[in-house]
């Protein structure tokens, strides 16, 4: 079976500065990726790129058999859904959850009108969010509960490809679990084909089941997740690896912070 | 307050009009000791800070408690960019702080801020051609920042997230700059993060905070080991684990 | 305040006992009484009547003229924002351009071209009411474009147009009409001033700025016939800027 996502030679330059170089990469039906770096490394140019916000100077994309054209069809559109950040700016603030789930829908004519709101509401629930949001507007809630709608929108157009661009990094400590647990029931429930985007490896180690790490624009490593975590190929890697702070066992006692050599 | 004793909290409250924001937080901090307060958003931890230092953000007051202290305090804010003055270049903001607090010349100013930068691990193309903030990375732009807290020979660092803006392989060197600038200098520190692991790594005490209350506080590993509180435990499980790296001392 | 403004003006047909038009020689310059609650003009004509008539004349300017600027401006704006680049290079020359020239200069030349009266206000604010509208909702529509809803309404397939007549003009409306609110407040001065000129309203139409310059001539005998159409522009303005002020607190709260 040919892979969900395969990415070709993508460049893109925004004058003298090169965001990404040369990135090739692919994506199994069925499985997540995780997509590490630091500031800079282009992992977000990357995801918009794959979602079609940004059109690459050079290389291409295919979904599946397909290749992305420049200027994408409505039906390759919806195949590729991205999740954003930042919970405050992901949801029109003046559409109600109802407009903001049921757009799509009938945009794309995926239900009868008549089963729209029948649909809105079983979004809801998969996302764990009650039916009565439907009526009210984004402001209403926390930005948890935003991102949870964001995820019900992605999902309402059956993508084949649903990428998460740091969704839990803007949330409270106490929230980023509960989103990240809907992710992995999600992906185990829809059998989903994800990009999963993190700086936080923590993160990246409990969702993904492989790993790529991006380095001012190029992809330097990618590998399954146990032996990226274990045994990583790069000497990069390995930084990111061990520069991850730790709860320390009793060995190790607070007040020093060992130094690694 | 006990000669050994740099800071003294005692129940501290904060409040705006219609709201309080910190209520009856108390905590002590011994000379080179570090402290480490660990809360979400709306705990109150960097307030807390804040009162301190005596920085409180208009509309804010402080509404009871007493903060004791006999020595200075010096501050390290999260945004290493907005700390630092854009039009000025970097060596001279540490020599400017150099010069008001040491009373020094304004060439032994520069000479201090120079050493002191060196301390700090930055490059050094800046003695020769002194830089602007805006041609430094985030994390180098946290080393003058550092430095100009340091400028002040303080009794006691406080760190308000520093860390949170940058990068995870930037996050540690500056943390084990910190570490070892604390072994030489001998300064007391107060480290408010989100992030239970920064803060047990780097702190001999924690304090738990949440919507402006102390909810736990102990020893480290005390605490680490035998958390009494649902939330300090709900803050344990949110640091996801990572498998041991092969090759590296655990 | 301005819900009573409205409603005097539209009912006044049915308040008056007088023609605006209408002239009694006889009672001549009178000061207000229970007749005429605010006297005559050297007419005769009843104050209070013609004072209602103005507004609905000027009022009824104010805001047919307002229209189209009104809906071209915004609808400019948002392409200029939404699609950047060369359309927006256009639009804003198109804007740092016209807005150079004075707005009086140019009603003064379309009068003297096709003759005074309404016509030329409407003309000319065709013309070049529409800028102030474009660059704030440009501004507007370039700051929303980089939020994540509209990225997200990209990926779900959206056509541009769509996008921004659903998504972005609900959030640039509110803002535009808090603009609105001051831009008519300027026209109506502009109204009230070119009637006052001689260049804009014709009588025997009632305006309040012929009105205040026909009671020039009286104004230390009786003042009321000037000062009280000058009052009522004041209150017009201060009711619109109240209108406008207690929408955008409305539109922040949400």
């Amino acid at each position: 079976m040919e892979p969900a996502l395969q990415v070709k030679n993508i460049t893109v330059q925004y004058g003298g500065f090169t965001a990404l170089d040369h990135v090739d990469l692919s994506i199994e039906q069925h499985t997540t990726l995780g997509l590490v770096g630091e500031s800079g490394s282009g992992k977000s140019t990357l995801a918009r790129v794959i979602a079609g916000l940004i059109t690459p100077d050079e290389g291409e994309i295919w979904l599946g058999s397909q290749p992305l054209k420049k200027k994408r069809s409505r039906e390759q559109r919806k195949n590729v859904q991205m999740i954003f950040q930042n919970p405050d700016a992901s949801l029109n603030p003046k559409h109600s959850i109802r407009q903001i789930l049921s757009e799509a829908l009938l945009f794309h004519r995926i239900v009868e009108r008549r089963q729209v709101e029948q649909r809105c509401k079983e979004l809801l629930a998969r996302v764990h969010i009650e039916e009565g949001a439907l009526d009210r507007y984004p402001h209403e809630f926390s930005g948890g509960q935003r991102q949870r709608i964001a995820i019900a929108r992605a999902l309402s157009v059956e993508p084949s490809l649903l990428i998460a661009d740091e969704p839990t990094s803007a949330l409270d400590v106490s929230v980023q679990l509960s989103v990240l647990e809907l992710f992995h029931t999600l992906k185990e429930e829809l059998n989903l084909t994800m990009m999963f985007i993190s700086h936080d490896l923590g993160v990246i180690h409990a969702i993904s089941d492989n790993v790529a790490v991006m380095r001012q624009g190029r992809l330097v490593e990618v590998n399954s997740k146990s032996k990226f975590f274990a045994r990583p190929e790069t000497d990069y890697s390995r930084e990111l690896l061990s520069a991850v702070p730790r709860i320390p066992t009793s060995s190790r006692s607070g007040g020093s912070y060992e130094q690694r050599i | 307050m006990a000669s050994n004793t740099v800071l003294q909290v005692e129940a501290l409250s904060l409040a705006t009009k219609s709201k309080k924001l910190v209520d009856n937080v108390s905590f002590s901090l011994g000379k080179g000791e570090s402290l480490g307060l660990v809360g979400e958003s709306g705990s109150g931890k960097s307030l807390t800070l804040r009162a301190v230092l005596g920085l409180l953000p208009r509309g804010i007051e402080q509404t009871g408690g007493v903060i004791k202290s006999d020595v200075r305090s010096a501050m390290v804010f999260q945004d290493p960019r907005g700390a630092l003055d854009p039009l000025c270049p970097v060596v001279a903001q540490v020599a400017e702080v150099i010069y008001y607090r040491q009373k020094v010349g304004r060439k032994a100013s520069r000479i201090q801020a120079l050493e002191l930068l060196e301390m700090l691990g930055l490059p050094d193309s800046l003695k020769r051609l002194d830089r602007y903030p805006s041609q430094l990375s985030g994390g180098q732009c946290q080393r003058i920042v550092i430095a100009m807290a340091l400028a002040c020979k303080p009794g006691i660092l406080l760190c308000d997230e520093p860390t949170t803006a940058l990068d995870v392989t930037v996050q540690r060197q500056i943390i084990e700059t910190i570490t070892s600038l604390q072994r030489e200098l001998g300064f007391a520190m107060v480290f408010v993060t989100h992030n239970l692991a920064i803060a047990a790594a780097l702190c001999s005490k924690l304090c738990v905070m949440k919507e402006g209350q102390i909810v736990e506080h102990d020893d480290t590993l005390s605490l680490l080991q035998n958390p009494t509180n649902p939330y300090t435990r709900m803050l344990l499980d949110s640091v996801l684990p990572l498998p041991e790296l092969e090759g590296s001392e655990q | 305040m301005f819900a009573v403004l409205i409603g005097l003006a539209v009912f006044i047909p049915f308040i008056s006992p007088y023609q605006p038009s209408e002239q009694n020689l006889s009672a001549f310059l009178q000061p207000p009484s229970s007749e005429h609650w605010l006297g005559t003009d050297q007419l005769g004509r009843d104050l209070f009547t013609r004072l209602i008539y103005a507004a609905r004349t000027d009022l009824k300017i104010m805001v047919l003229a307002e229209i189209i600027p009104f809906c071209t401006g915004v609808f400019l704006g948002m392409l200029a924002g939404y699609y950047g680049k060369w359309l927006n290079t256009l639009i804003s020359l198109l804007t740092d351009t016209l807005i150079a020239f004075p707005f009086y200069l140019i009603v003064i030349i379309v009068a003297f071209a096709s003759g005074a009266g309404e016509r030329g206000i409407y003309i000319t604010f065709m013309l070049v009411g529409w800028i102030v509208f474009a660059r704030v909702v440009k501004g507007l529509s370039a700051s929303f474009r980089e939020q994540e809803w509209v990225a997200s309404a990209q990926t779900l397939g959206l056509p541009g147009v769509r996008i921004i007549l659903r998504h972005l003009l609900p959030n640039v409306l509110p803002q535009a009409i808090v603009v609105l609110m001051t831009d008519m407040i300027g026209l109506l001065v502009a109204i009230v001033t070119l009637g006052y000129l001689g260049i804009g309203i014709t009588p025997p139409t009632p305006d309040w700025g012929t009105m205040i310059a026909d009671g020039r001539s009286f104004i230390t005998t009786a003042w009321w016939l000037s000062a009280v159409p000058g009052l009522a522009v004041v209150y017009t303005g201060i009711a619109l800027s109240l209108v406008g002020d207690g929408l955008a607190d409305l539109w922040r709260k949400k």
